[in-house]
């Protein structure tokens, strides 16, 4: 009879775990290939279209760097909240309340201040705006224990309504042909491209010593090490005298901060002014949440997963055009990996051997 | 004045529908000690089954089996990564509810904007519908409705006075006793999972082929997570979750009754969310103490552990 034992791995070397990753990837992609047969649509084509369309070609892969941009940030941030086990599903709406605030900034001094300060201003409002977002369900959960995966969440809904009310209320430009949106951002405060490309490279480089920052904080501070306990044992935790709402705090401030770093990016380098929620952005907020994943809770790994999570999302686009697939197609994307990648955790921690005799 | 009262009440009970019947099954699943956050997936699955199959075989009842099916099937897949291979069960959970969505969105995308012929429509109760007031209300619903309320008084007498019922919440609070009296820990957690997936997809039917009869992205709108949070709000029982739900059904109807004083709509639609916060709020003041949560809640059990 065919059994499997199951017992507690002590270590896994680093090929080791890079084999599982790409193993659960492929499994991923073969589960999805097989979903999208199920919903009728021809597997090879949609992932030759998904791949061809986001890093066969120099304009797409353009567009996934573009798309990187908020999804390195985000993902950065939750690398380090889900470090310590708190689980921020908030990342979407500490964006939006980030392009809110530098939004804000923006129209209101641009038109006096010089590029040079006007810009590092949007994004210090803009990681305000987030920070604040993010300090509520901390703050719920340290005073009230509200759990932070539902208040996160009903965050989100009150932001994207909140922000829905500003465009077609007090915000409303006058100038848009009765279109909800604001006022374009004066030039002082939009951010340049990349030549030839989307890709606005302050946020860029913002993103990339942001996490790069973030790594070193989480490896080689004692805050860092603090976060990790927690998250490993809290139990140990508390003995050692770690204090868990500083820390709660803290990590909920940068996580949401960077948010609202990628809300700015998004508006100033992209948008120019503020719309309806779901174009602001594309649902970076929950994408992210599987970049921290795929990164192993690594900022510097978020780097390269956001690329590829990017990637998917520019393919999605490129397939929902082509085979007039839905906006959802990107979820079972994401469903899917996210749900194979902690399928492959369980054989990064468990040695599985299979057994051909009989159970002793 | 009477008829709009007998009105209101009466959209606050159907508007509870789905929250009922969705918070009924997430206390079964946590009762047994597994957090599932894919209940808002699970329901867009049970929505875009119901549709699909009303509108092909033009039999809502037979739509509705069919979302309870598919919903207890894509469940499956949470109750493998939590109780086979002892996931988190909060990433998996929302892998469920992505997947889920991902899912409903393709599926159903052939079927937006087209109407169903038919739905499931209130079925009067005879004798008990003509009593006044009382009638229209109560007795000249959905029959989700009757059955939201019949599975949670079920549900209740299910776990409180049942053998089946106390391994059910024995299993969440200590998995490891239980199994020492021979009780197969992973077989109750899956079939629990299972059975609260099935209700989550009856809740997403409601919406497609009984309170609508149309099927668009989005239809949930959170209601799988407001869910969530009833299931905290009614300390994990049933009985406590008929007044968690249809309090939120009111809220529901509020946001309609408002919008013609000249109150934002984008306003008026923060409420739920909004009210979900205001309720775990008051909750987390009146119990200083943990929420009486089941103990193991969220934490993988593995055999041989300990």
């Amino acid at each position: 009879m065919i059994h499997f034992k199951v017992s507690d791995r002590e270590q896994i070397s680093a090929i080791g775990t890079i084999l599982t990753l790409v193993l659960a990837l492929a499994a991923g992609m073969a589960a999805i290939g097989l979903i999208f047969i199920l919903c009728n649509v021809n597997p090879i084509f949609a992932f030759r279209k998904i791949f061809s369309g986001s890093f066969g070609s120099i304009y797409g892969f353009k567009e996934t760097l573009t798309k990187a941009i908020p999804l390195i940030l985000i993902g950065g941030g939750l690398a380090v909240v889900f470090k310590a086990k708190f689980w921020n599903i908030g990342a979407e709406s500490q964006l939006l309340m980030g392009a809110i605030f530098g939004t804000w900034v923006g129209l209101h001094w641009g038109p006096v201040l010089p590029s040079p300060i006007i810009v590092p201003l949007m994004f210090f409002a803009g990681f305000i705006g987030g920070a604040f977002w993010g300090l509520i369900p901390a703050i719920l959960k340290l005073r009230f224990s509200i759990n932070e995966v539902i208040s996160t969440l009903m965050l989100n809904y009150i932001c994207a309504e909140f922000l829905t009310l500003l465009i077609v209320g007090p915000w409303k430009s006058k100038k848009k042909f009765g279109f909800p949106y604001t006022d374009d951002l004066p030039d002082s405060a939009i951010l340049s491209l990349l030549p030839g490309s989307r890709i606005h490279t302050a946020t860029l480089i913002l993103a990339v010593i942001s996490v790069v920052v973030l790594a070193i904080v989480i490896y080689k501070t004692r805050f860092g090490y603090e976060v990790r306990v927690i998250g490993e044992n809290p139990d140990a935790a508390k003995y050692a005298g770690i204090d868990f709402s500083r820390t709660t705090i803290l990590i909920m401030v940068i996580s949401g901060g960077m948010a609202g770093l990628a809300g700015v990016g998004e508006v100033a380098g992209i948008h120019h002014y503020l719309s309806y929620p779901d174009s602001i952005s594309s649902g970076y907020g929950f994408t992210a949440i599987i970049v921290a994943w795929l990164a192993k809770l690594n900022p510097i790994y978020v780097i390269f997963s956001g690329i590829f999570f990017a990637g998917i999302l520019v393919g999605g686009d490129a397939i929902q055009i082509s085979l007039g697939l839905p906006a959802a197609t990107v979820d079972v994307f994401n469903g899917t990996l996210l749900i194979f990648l902690i399928m492959g955790d369980f054989f990064t921690k468990n040695k599985v051997r299979l057994l051909l005799k009989e159970r002793a | 004045m009477e008829e709009i009262l007998i009105s209101v009440v009466q959209r606050t009970l159907v508007a509870g529908t789905p929250l009922l019947l969705g918070t009924v099954g997430e206390i079964i699943s946590e009762r047994s000690g597994i957090l599932n956050l894919g209940v808002e997936g699970v329901m867009a699955v049970g929505a875009v089954t119901a549709f699909i199959v009303t509108h092909h075989t033009g039999n809502p009842w037979l739509g509705l089996c069919a979302a309870i099916i598919a919903g207890m099937l894509i469940s499956m897949v949470h109750a493998f990564a939590s109780v086979s291979l002892q996931s988190n069960q909060v990433v998996s959970g929302l892998a469920l509810t992505m997947l889920g969505l991902g899912v409903a969105g393709l599926l159903g995308k052939p079927y937006v904007g087209k109407p169903l012929a038919i739905k499931i429509n209130a079925m009067p109760i005879p004798i008990l519908s003509d009593i006044p007031w009382v009638g229209p209300v109560f007795f000249n619903q959905s029959p989700f409705f009757y059955m939201a309320v019949l599975l949670a008084i079920g549900t209740w007498f299910l776990l409180e006075h049942t053998l089946l019922g106390i391994r059910i919440r024995s299993t969440g609070e200590n998995p490891k006793a239980t199994e020492t009296q021979g009780v197969n820990v992973s077989m109750v957690r899956y079939l629990s999972v299972i059975t609260g997936g099935g209700f989550s997809a009856m809740a997403g039917a409601h919406l497609s082929i009984s309170y609508s009869k149309s099927w668009i992205e989005g239809m949930t709108a959170g209601r799988g997570w407001i869910v969530i949070a009833l299931t905290i709000f009614a300390l994990w029982n049933p009985m406590r979750a008929v007044v968690g739900a249809f309090l939120f059904g009111g809220i529901f109807v509020l946001q309609y009754m408002l919008q013609p004083l000249g109150i934002s709509p984008n306003f008026l639609a923060m409420l739920p969310y909004m009210a979900t916060l205001l309720v775990l709020l008051v909750g987390g003041l009146r119990d200083s103490r943990r929420l009486n949560a089941p103990a193991m809640l969220a934490e993988p059990y593995r055999r041989g552990d300990r």
